[in-house]
């Protein structure tokens, strides 16, 4: 059944090379983009999710986690013991948030002159991070104010938030960026390649010559995207390579689990350019179609926006977009270094979409005219 | 009795409102060459294209190389060539590039994939154009190469359809040549045409109109059935053509 893939597979690599125009579009619009989005782009995150080590468990500390939540910042997910269940929480991605009240709050309370308490957020996410930070100071300076009102010299003791960006300390924006920016720019020009792909050789009367050959339908599928995997990868190294040289973005994570979830991510939105190839009828509407996909990709993953801000529909509908969840593979490896143990859900996630893609061009596809 | 190459049986064809193909019967015996004629929208095309499988009939059955093409359309592929009316062929390929392409998808590897495309570059003579464009090709040499793509895996039966359409005189005898060539060596070659002097050269053809088989046989028994005794092929095209006109 494969055994036809390797003629296709030349002569699509062939016509890649010879086709210049495309080539060196596609390697430049990484470029033009990273320039353009990691200088030009430099926003109130809402129900922020919030894990909570309470070990003071006094009234006083439940009244300031209280008025965490009033703010609207933060929303409780979890309340957990200790300090490393609240990491793990924040590594996964299940928490952006987390804070520490320690168990001597309320004497320090009491007594003065600071009671201090730990706030950490995720800071591989700007806008959360911020939002979070600049909640966290109002809380204090509020509590700090109603102390002060209620009865002044009766305490001094003051609230201080301390608060710790993790991940991204410098809390600076080509960290956010340039990460998102790889699953962006993978996203457009593979999915927009392999729209092409069917549809040109319709259009330019190839596809009738080809079809009436005993290749099977799963061998041009595949011989159609093989090229275009290393093309993404070489464009994915290209603006990594770009993002630590010309931004210091830090590359924390396994390199080489990021190119092998990377991987499936471009073959499922290669397949997925193939879905919409099968489904158009001129390379035009791929065109269209093509870029009306692109723009929920920036808008719902999570690339600019923080989908914890997003209305429940919105970040349903960004769920489907296989971006979204290599976003977080991207910032999970290159931001915080964890591994496979913190991103199997999205890995599974992914190569559901890769075969499931697939399978539909191939299923679409028929080797007839009509 | 020789084994037929091709046999259909009420083949037809049917696109929303038109009905392209209707009720179309035709047998064609191994190593014949056989034209398909008729003015355009005849049905020539539709009727190859369900031969080749890349048209589901909407009604009868048709039998190419001992397989019908309702039950097994995959399985025919390997015993047919195709030369579709456009040309099909990668432009942005060079000849040799196109060969190799097609060989390839039609399963030969490595020294036998040279060794073939070798034998099909000498016998048509495709040697002086292999390293350029197929897109910079005159008509002659693009049909030529399509030709040579077709003939690789030494196909059963060969489908040409409108093969001539845009290629000067001298090339289109060379063509015709080639093609009773191969008929000599056992090839059943399906042409379709409109230009009588190619009609001419086929041992049999049908005569379609607007969807229907009119008339069938040598040239001179279809000029004589169509126009009366003494009737060219010419005389019979055009009062084909105006009876469908009308």
């Amino acid at each position: 059944m494969i055994a036809r893939f390797w003629p296709m597979f030349r002569k699509e690599f062939i016509q890649m090379r010879r086709d210049r125009l495309t080539l060196g579009i596609m390697i430049g619009i990484p470029v033009v983009q990273l320039l353009l989005f990691g200088f030009a782009i430099q926003t109130d995150v809402r129900n922020l999710p919030t894990v909570v080590v309470d070990e003071s468990r006094t009234p006083q500390s439940r009244d300031l986690i209280a008025a965490f939540v009033n703010t609207g910042n933060f929303r409780i997910v979890a309340h957990v013991d200790d300090r490393s269940a609240l990491d793990r929480a924040i590594d996964r991605g299940d928490a952006q948030a987390g804070i520490i009240v320690p168990y001597d709050y309320p004497r320090a309370l009491a007594r003065g002159p600071s009671a201090t308490i730990q706030v950490i957020v995720d800071a591989s996410d700007p806008l959360a991070s911020q939002s979070a930070i600049s909640a966290a100071s109002a809380v204090a300076q509020v509590r700090n104010l109603e102390l002060l009102r209620r009865g002044a010299g009766a305490t001094t003791a003051r609230v201080e938030a301390r608060v710790r960006p993790r991940y991204n300390p410098g809390l600076r924006s080509p960290n956010y960026i340039v990460p998102g920016l790889v699953g962006v720019i993978l996203t457009i020009t593979m999915v927009l390649i392999t729209a092409m792909a069917i549809v040109r050789e319709r259009e330019r009367g190839t596809l009738e010559q080809l079809i009436v050959t005993p290749i099977t339908k799963t061998e041009l599928m595949l011989g159609k995207i093989a090229p275009y995997v290393g093309v993404g990868l070489i464009q994915m190294t290209a603006v990594l390579v770009l993002g630590r040289v010309v931004f210091d973005v830090p590359l924390t994570g396994n390199v080489l689990l990021l190119y092998a979830i990377a991987l499936i991510f471009v073959v499922a939105s290669l397949s997925l350019g193939l879905l919409i190839s099968t489904l158009v009828r001129t390379q035009q509407q791929a065109m269209q179609v093509s870029f009306f996909f692109v723009l929920p990709n920036i808008l719902l993953s999570g690339f600019m926006f923080p989908r914890q801000a997003m209305p429940v529909v919105f970040q349903w509908i960004g769920a489907l977009l296989p971006l979204t969840h290599f976003l977080k593979v991207l910032r999970g490896i290159l931001l915080k270094g964890v591994g496979v143990d913190a991103l199997w859900r999205e890995v599974v996630v992914l190569l559901a979409f890769s075969v499931g893609l697939i399978v539909l061009a191939v299923r679409r596809f028929h080797k007839t005219l009509d | 009795m020789t084994l037929a190459a091709v046999e259909t049986r009420d083949l037809t064809r049917r696109f929303a409102t038109l009905t392209a193909v209707s009720h179309l019967n035709l047998r064609i015996d191994e190593g014949e060459v056989f034209g398909l004629l008729g003015p355009n929208g005849s049905g020539k095309t539709t009727t190859i294209r369900m031969l080749c499988g890349l048209l589901d009939p909407s009604e009868g059955t048709a039998v190419v190389a001992g397989i019908d093409v309702r039950v097994a359309p995959e399985r025919i592929r390997q015993h047919i060539g195709y030369m579709c009316q456009r040309f099909g062929l990668y432009e942005d390929l060079t000849a040799a590039e196109n060969l190799g392409f097609y060989g390839g998808i039609y399963g030969l590897r490595e020294a036998a994939l040279a060794t073939r495309v070798s034998e099909v570059v000498a016998l048509l003579g495709l040697q002086p154009r292999l390293g350029q464009l197929a897109g910079q090709l005159s008509g002659g040499w693009k049909q030529r190469l399509a030709l040579g793509c077709a003939l690789l895996h030494r196909p059963d039966v060969l489908f040409l359809d409108e093969p001539t359409a845009g290629v000067d005189p001298a090339a289109r005898r060379d063509f015709w040549h080639m093609i009773h060539d191969l008929a000599q060596h056992g090839t059943t070659v399906i042409v379709t045409t409109h230009y009588m002097d190619e009609a001419a050269r086929c041992g049999r053809i049908a005569m379609m109109s607007g969807g229907h088989l009119i008339a069938l046989g040598t040239p001179a028994e279809v000029a004589a059935q169509v126009v009366g005794p003494g009737g060219t092929l010419e005389d019979a095209f055009i009062i084909l053509q105006q009876r469908a006109e009308s």
